[in-house]
């Protein structure tokens, strides 16, 4: 009950400003296509956080449940990711971004 | 007070292993990084009252999809290092990058004001009696749908991953 009124939504806005610009800098610096869909799971986690933060300071339970229908949205698209890198390691060899690059002209 | 220095000691972890998951150069590294990551943020939840969100985080992130993502390192021997790093002027130029959006994003939020005033009665709100009567009151077709995406998230895994051409 006191932790919302001892920690101002402000310090729960920086925190995760922080944890998303992590995840841009780690799609941006990450060859591991892996590693890459992990930096975009960072990206989620920090904004589900968010939504969760904003949600309970405004007494608003609906976005709890908006972070309900992203994590299903999430799992669905790490299954699906998953499987497209398994394929890609079955015919290059490799999950290196660099070897991605057949649609790029 | 007691909970500040539990607020403190959740962001610093997680914000630690978010930069080792970065940092870490096995893929294997990452997964675990990460993984205490999602557990901090489960911390953090229940630190904003959101009790049953909390325990979903635990059980989706830190149990399946984790599972699924070390799953896959394994299987695909990717327990080495990346063959071409990027080069360090462009690993510099992404980490200013990544700044000047953190920047940008603390300069919006930098005058935010909460315009409504916080209730410290309403504690309830993320147990999973309330949150159940709002998804199955006002959220149903999301919900349902929702079960189809999986359905197809589900057949679509599998017919990707099959060895045989179709």
């Amino acid at each position: 009950m006191s932790t919302l009124s001892s920690v101002p939504i402000d310090y729960y806005l920086v925190f995760c400003s922080l944890l998303f610009c992590l995840g841009v800098i780690g799609v941006l610096i990450k060859r591991n296509a892996l590693v890459i869909l992990m930096s975009v799971e960072l990206m989620i986690n920090s904004i589900n956080l968010l939504l969760a933060a904003f949600s309970a300071y405004t007494n608003d339970p609906a976005g709890q449940i908006f972070v309900f229908f992203i994590m299903v949205v999430a799992a669905a698209e790490v299954a699906i990711g998953l499987a497209i890198i398994v394929l890609i390691y079955r015919t290059t060899g490799s999950i290196d971004i660099n070897v991605l690059n057949k649609l790029k002209w | 007070m007691f909970t500040k220095y539990i607020f403190i000691l959740l962001t610093v972890l997680a914000l630690y292993s978010g930069i080792m998951v970065l940092v870490s150069r096995k893929p294997i590294h990452s997964v675990l990084f990460l993984t205490l990551t999602f557990f901090a943020i489960a911390g953090h939840y229940v630190l904003l009252n959101a009790q049953f969100l909390a325990v979903v985080h635990v059980i989706v992130y830190a149990g399946a999809i984790m599972v699924l993502f070390l799953f896959t390192v394994m299987l695909l021997n990717l327990n080495k290092d990346e063959h071409s790093p990027k080069s360090r002027w462009a690993k510099l130029l992404a980490v200013i990058a990544g700044c000047m959006l953190m920047l940008t994003l603390i300069g919006i939020f930098r005058n935010y004001d909460l315009a409504v005033a916080y209730d410290p009665m309403m504690t309830q709100i993320g147990l999973v009696k309330n949150l159940g009567k709002i998804l199955y009151e006002n959220y149903l077709l999301p919900f349902e749908l929702s079960s189809i995406l999986f359905l197809t998230a589900m057949v679509g895994a599998v017919l990707l991953g099959k060895k045989e051409q179709l």
